[in-house]
């Protein structure tokens, strides 16, 4: 009671049904207080069958490792148990959860049938006595169990803290190994938590940056096959790809999509200089939207399409700007000290993710749309690549440690600056691109 | 170049200093996707024939080197890129492929469109010596191929180049 009065005092930070009124339902609210996790139980799942008891434990450990990596919930372990989750229908001992302090309570059964798998499961507020939402069921593969674990810990994330789900997601980013002066890059693919990893492209090439589509089912990179880097698009569920065609002497890299699907927008370089463009993917039909001696690069378009951030050192530093989404007047749109680069619109459209360069130090930041409100979350020797988790709470990048044996890998951290963490990657690994959330 | 990489591959695991070496013998060979990096002799010919890419390589010197954030060539630079050019003019057979580098402050999206900025700008000046452009093409490697492998200025110095790669053959 103490402890929760206290965190309300400090910023809202989190808030238990029984501290307030009884039908206000358990809620983290995440802004920038100090925020203490939220403790939450998740016994093993009740498996129906034999056969489904392996899944059934797995399943639980996999909506912990998805709640507790947000910083958000923190899981009280199986030895604190007082009672067990022997059947998904039998009432809930609320007295020995509160007992331990657990304001959340997942159950769940399994069971399955062949390769078919289906998952039960209920939420709740201990404190309140009350189920949160109601059960659910979500029935798949057994390949796809991981899925069904993500599912299951998005729907508990979104009932908590009110926020989007992101755990059923995908990563596209570069996976690297090699020495610093002979990189060998190429395109990889794996499950937001870095499970399910597959590789897309051989390391013949680099390859660079690539980038969802909104649906999830093509990828955008650059790649440096034929000597130049051009754009390639990638049908993910059966990696194949083509090159979208370029003119002869140019360089076209720093391709995004639009929020349809429909249109590339990116980089040419020519003569030197280097404007941004759009392609119509169907046609080839391209559009250039900057005619400037400066470098325009690191295109995002608003969500809504209408718009454009994007990197121009006309200034004669690198600046965020934004623009209409077909071309004219760019607005200049950060002011602070340092350098700016890869603008990313959030999916909420309410925040720029970007890189920043400031007295040798690199970070990665958000700011409004306007420009007002910049907050740096992280800091390091080089932190850059900002791209957005599906519910625009969480950003992932690229960080790279110095000298000779200097390596990339990633690192998430959420919009408040807070659970930075590292992904963990087989290899080295640069530029991730987040998927939007799967079906 | 396979055997390159493994030159390279030892020489950044071993000791640093001996592959800081100013001595252009040990600067590489270009390439598509070699992009001039550190690494054994790679151009053919022996550096005393005046008519070998060695030579050119070596001898006349394949790279001009730029300021932070900078495409603006020095006078040095310039001397270099008017031996290029020379050499480009008596040895007419030759194309060549200007690759434009980056150090690694900053990101890979704006050290890509900078490395395009100073292999053009090698490029303008080859042209303004003669050399005809459509000899002369250019990519940008932006941060993707130090040939320097520390993060200091040491090594920035020399990673911020443009470097002349030549390729046996007509014109196109």
């Amino acid at each position: 009671m103490k402890r929760l009065l206290t965190s309300l005092f400090l910023g809202l930070a989190l808030i238990a049904a029984p501290a307030l009124a009884q039908n206000q339902p358990l809620r983290i609210i995440i802004d920038e207080g100090v925020i203490e996790p939220l403790p939450y139980a998740v016994p093993d799942f009740v498996p129906d069958t034999p056969a489904a008891a392996e899944y059934a434990a797995n399943l639980s450990r996999v909506i912990a490792s998805d709640l507790s990596g947000t910083g958000l919930f923190r899981e009280i372990g199986k030895e604190a148990y007082i009672s067990q989750v022997t059947s998904f229908d039998a009432p809930v001992q609320f007295a020995d959860w509160k007992a331990i302090n657990a304001q959340a309570l997942i159950t769940g059964a399994v069971s399955v049938s062949g390769q078919r798998l289906t998952v039960r499961f209920r939420v709740w507020d201990v404190f309140a006595g009350t189920e949160l939402g109601n059960g659910l069921q979500f029935a798949g593969t057994t390949d796809g169990w991981r899925r069904m674990a993500h599912k299951v810990a998005d729907q508990v994330y979104g009932r908590i803290t009110g926020e989007g789900p992101y755990f059923d997601s995908r990563v596209v980013f570069v996976s690297e190994s090699g020495p610093k002066n002979d990189r060998k890059k190429r395109l990889a693919i794996m499950d937001y938590d870095g499970a399910n990893l597959q590789y897309l492209t051989d390391s013949s090439s680099i390859v660079l940056a690539p980038r969802f589509s909104p649906t999830g089912d093509r990828v955008l990179y650059t790649s440096y096959e034929g000597g130049f880097p051009r754009i390639h698009v990638l049908d993910v569920g059966r990696v194949e790809r083509r090159v979208l065609q370029s003119q002869e002497g140019t360089m076209s890299f720093s391709p995004r999509f639009s929020p349809d699907g429909r249109t590339v927008l990116y980089s040419v370089s020519q003569g030197g200089n280097t404007d941004l463009h759009s392609m119509d993917i169907a046609s080839g039909q391209t559009r250039q939207l900057t005619e400037a001696p400066s470098i325009e690069t690191a295109p995002s378009y608003a969500p809504d399409g209408s718009r454009i951030v994007f990197e121009s050192d006309r200034s004669g530093s690198p600046q965020l700007y934004i623009m209409p989404a077909g071309g004219g007047e760019a607005e200049r749109i950060s002011f602070g000290q340092g350098r700016y680069g890869t603008p990313v619109w959030s999916p909420r459209g309410d925040l720029i993710a970007f890189t920043k360069q400031n007295k040798g130090r690199f970070h990665i930041g958000v700011m409004r749309t306007d420009g007002s409100e910049e907050r740096l979350l992280t800091a390091s020797f080089l932190d850059e690549g900002p791209t957005w988790a599906p519910n625009g709470r969480v950003i992932m990048f690229t960080r790279e440690s110095q000298g000779a044996e200097g390596r990339a890998s990633l690192y998430s951290v959420d919009i408040t600056g807070r659970n930075l963490r590292p992904v963990r990657t087989p290899d080295g690994a640069s530029d991730p691109s987040w998927s939007p959330l799967l079906d | 170049m396979k055997v390159l990489s493994k030159v390279a591959a030892l020489c950044a695991l071993t000791v640093l200093a001996a592959c800081s070496s100013n001595d252009p013998s040990n600067w590489g060979n270009g390439g598509p996707g070699g992009s001039g990096g550190a690494g054994g002799p790679g151009a053919a010919g022996s550096v005393n024939d005046p008519k070998s890419p060695a030579y050119f390589q070596q001898a006349i010197g394949d790279r001009v080197l730029f300021a932070v954030d900078q495409s603006t060539l020095s006078p040095q630079a310039q001397t270099t890129l008017q031996g290029q050019a020379a050499w480009l003019a008596a040895n007419p057979d030759y194309t060549a492929t200007i690759e434009g580098h980056a150090d690694e402050q900053g990101t890979r999206e704006y050290n890509l469109a900078l490395g395009a900025r100073r292999a053009n700008a090698a490029r303008e000046y080859l042209i303004s010596q003669g050399v005809a452009g459509n000899r002369l093409k250019t990519v940008s490697f932006g941060k993707e191929r130090p040939i320097e492998v520390c993060s200091t200025e040491a090594c920035y110095t020399k990673n911020r180049r443009a470097v002349t790669v030549l390729t046996a053959g007509l014109t196109g």
